[in-house]
């Protein structure tokens, strides 16, 4: 398999000259993996292996080790909502069962047209605007209540044709 | 007093150019012209500046244990996994005043003869990722940052590492770990960081905040520092505020202040008017406040070691008079159960000991030995584990289960048969 093109396999070399050994960039280049395929398969386990130098096994170490990185395919919008302390005094598990109910599935689950999972995860560091959700590993939504919530789902939903990931911070 | 060292109140400081006009970026400039490595050392040394990261070690000795002559390169990271529940103030740094950090690792690694350092940053922070990357490059393109910096022969590098979502990796070894690209697993001590740390290279961890405090020092030296605040805990905090009150956030205030200040002036007091019942004072892993307490608590390590608490991280989570305090402890029982590593029996196994037990109580089965039963595996954890997460996940259990007795007592079924004798077999010792 041949998951990078030129200009990766360039940052890649970038990346491997930040380290004295070239098998710390393992994090940043799974990173790259899952930023373009969405999740970690074992097939581009074997080749981020190869690119490094490093054992197929310890990658798969590596891979169930860190909660961020996805070994199976996930949704479009992977939806995670904190539940941890500070969001459960403001309403996070309110939240997280509302998100479930509404799309039919619980902690982990996919919906069947592959576009939403939700998961519950902890303290993301977002506990003076909480409740909270974060999509994708990376956008963070603050201060949460149903209404947003809704109008944030119709607007994933929408996209789906129009393949718009752009999102608005709430702050 | 109105104090503040890194959140500043003047508008764009995130950019260079605004950072620069308000003294940005001369302190390190200084130590450059006038000051040799070990003279920026003993400043920070007789700051007495200590870790913001939750233990409290002073910084300027830490970074005399590194060794002075190496054959090896030395490295710093800069711990910004910011993970312990509770805790939101780098954020607030790499987003208000990203480049005061970048010139307190500057400093840093000038002091210490470091040519690269790390900038360790939990995944979920993309943004502030972004954020302190942009601030870098423009730090790089000013000539603060790589070859020949200014000038001199002094040259280092700074790099980003972001991390994938694991409590643990905030322990400074399990952090270096995961630069490393494996698992992170927190390692033995001793060998020391210092001597034994990246690659087995000598190296120094500090947290984000310690490191945005030391141009200040440097600026206005190690005196005035450490006259602000608390005299043993001396400058400021980024005190992270959640839970029950009107205005949560981050607020910058010295060292010492009161809780109740904190509370009610600058939080705007507990939402809906409500009593407080509990505080945990910094992060989730710091035994909680009684409400007596909160009245009598400064806010800084030596005051909160009076009431067997600690200042953590300075994240203050408040609980008003309906909290469901034996909930908040299966919540954060919870939390240390999942982000286990798994390398010591007494943390792995003990945490889900502990998060079973509590939720039998939560589910009306408990005894009233089990407030016991806890708190001999909390002990049994605490000190028996390679790293410190044990001790966090072993201290809100133990603390918890102590000060708000009467909170568990009262979910026990009355009719309920004791059986010390049972629970007996969980004992380790």
């Amino acid at each position: 398999m041949q998951l990078f093109n030129e200009e990766e396999l360039k940052r890649i070399e970038e990346i491997k000259s930040h380290y004295p050994d070239a098998r710390a960039a393992l994090l940043p280049v799974l990173w790259m993996v899952q930023e373009k395929e969405g999740w970690i398969s074992p097939d581009s386990m074997k080749y981020a292996g190869d690119l490094l130098g490093v054992p197929y096994e310890h990658i798969l170490g590596v891979v169930s080790f860190y909660t961020m990185f996805n070994n199976q395919p996930r949704g479009k919008y992977h939806l995670q909502i904190c539940t941890n302390v500070s969001c459960m005094l403001r309403g996070g598990y309110e939240l997280y069962n509302y998100v479930s109910e509404k799309l039919g599935i619980k902690n982990n689950e996919t919906t069947a047209d592959g576009m939403f999972t939700i998961e519950e995860v902890e303290c993301l560091g977002s506990c003076a605007t909480a409740p909270m959700m974060q999509v994708n590993n990376k956008e963070y939504y603050e201060n949460l209540d149903t209404v947003i919530i809704d109008n944030l789902l119709k607007k994933f939903g929408k996209s789906i044709t129009t393949e718009n990931t752009e999102t608005t911070e709430k702050n | 007093m109105k104090m503040k060292i890194i959140l500043k109140d003047i508008p764009d400081l995130h950019r260079i150019g605004v950072y620069e006009s308000n003294g940005g970026y001369s302190a390190f400039r200084k130590a450059l012209k006038e000051m040799s490595p070990d003279e920026v050392t003993n400043e920070v040394k007789n700051s007495n500046l200590r870790g913001r990261g939750g233990a409290c070690f002073p910084t300027g000795l830490k970074w005399t244990f590194m060794p002075k002559n190496s054959d090896k390169p030395k490295y710093l990271c800069c711990n910004g996994d910011e993970s312990e529940p509770g805790s939101f103030k780098d954020r607030e740094i790499f987003e208000k005043n990203p480049h005061q950090f970048i010139e307190g690792v500057l400093l840093a690694c000038y002091a210490m003869g470091i040519k690269s350092a790390y900038v360790y940053i939990r995944g979920e922070y993309y943004k502030w990722i972004n954020l302190l990357q942009a601030a870098i490059d423009d730090a790089y393109k000013k000539g603060y940052i790589g070859k020949n910096i200014l000038g001199t022969d002094f040259s280092t590098d700074v790099y980003i590492h972001r991390g994938a979502g694991a409590y643990i990796c905030g322990e400074e070894s399990a952090l270096m770990n995961s630069i490393e690209g494996k698992r992170g697993y927190p390692r033995v001590k001793p060998p020391f960081p210092a001597a034994n740390g990246l690659w087995g290279c000598p190296t120094t961890i500090n947290n984000i905040e310690t490191l945005a405090n030391v141009p200040e020092i440097i600026k206005n030296g190690a005196e005035w520092f450490s006259k602000i605040g608390a005299p043993k805990h001396p400058g400021t905090l980024l005190f992270g505020v959640s839970g029950h009150v009107n205005k949560p956030g981050v607020y910058e205030l010295p060292t010492g202040t009161p809780l109740m200040k904190i509370i009610e002036d600058y939080c705007g007091g507990i939402t809906g008017g409500k009593e407080i019942k509990m505080v945990i004072p910094g992060g989730s892993s710091m035994p909680p406040l009684t409400k007596e307490e909160c009245l009598k608590a400064n806010m800084d390590n030596e005051s909160l070691k009076e009431f067997g608490s600690s200042i953590g991280t300075a994240g203050v989570m408040v609980m008003d008079e309906d909290t469901d305090i034996l909930k908040v402890l299966i919540r954060i029982a919870k939390f240390y159960y999942h982000e286990s590593c798994g390398q010591c029996t007494p943390c792995r196994e003990g945490t889900g000991w502990l998060l079973r037990v509590l939720k039998r109580i939560d589910d009306g089965k408990g005894r009233l030995n089990d407030l016991e039963l806890l708190t001999s595996v909390a002990q049994n954890i605490e000190g028996n584990t390679i790293c410190a997460l044990g001790d966090a996940a072993a201290w809100p259990v133990k603390w918890t289960v102590k000060k708000f007795r009467e909170e568990f007592v009262k979910r026990i079924p009355k009719d309920e048969i004791d059986v010390p004798v049972l629970n007996k077999v969980h004992s380790l010792r």
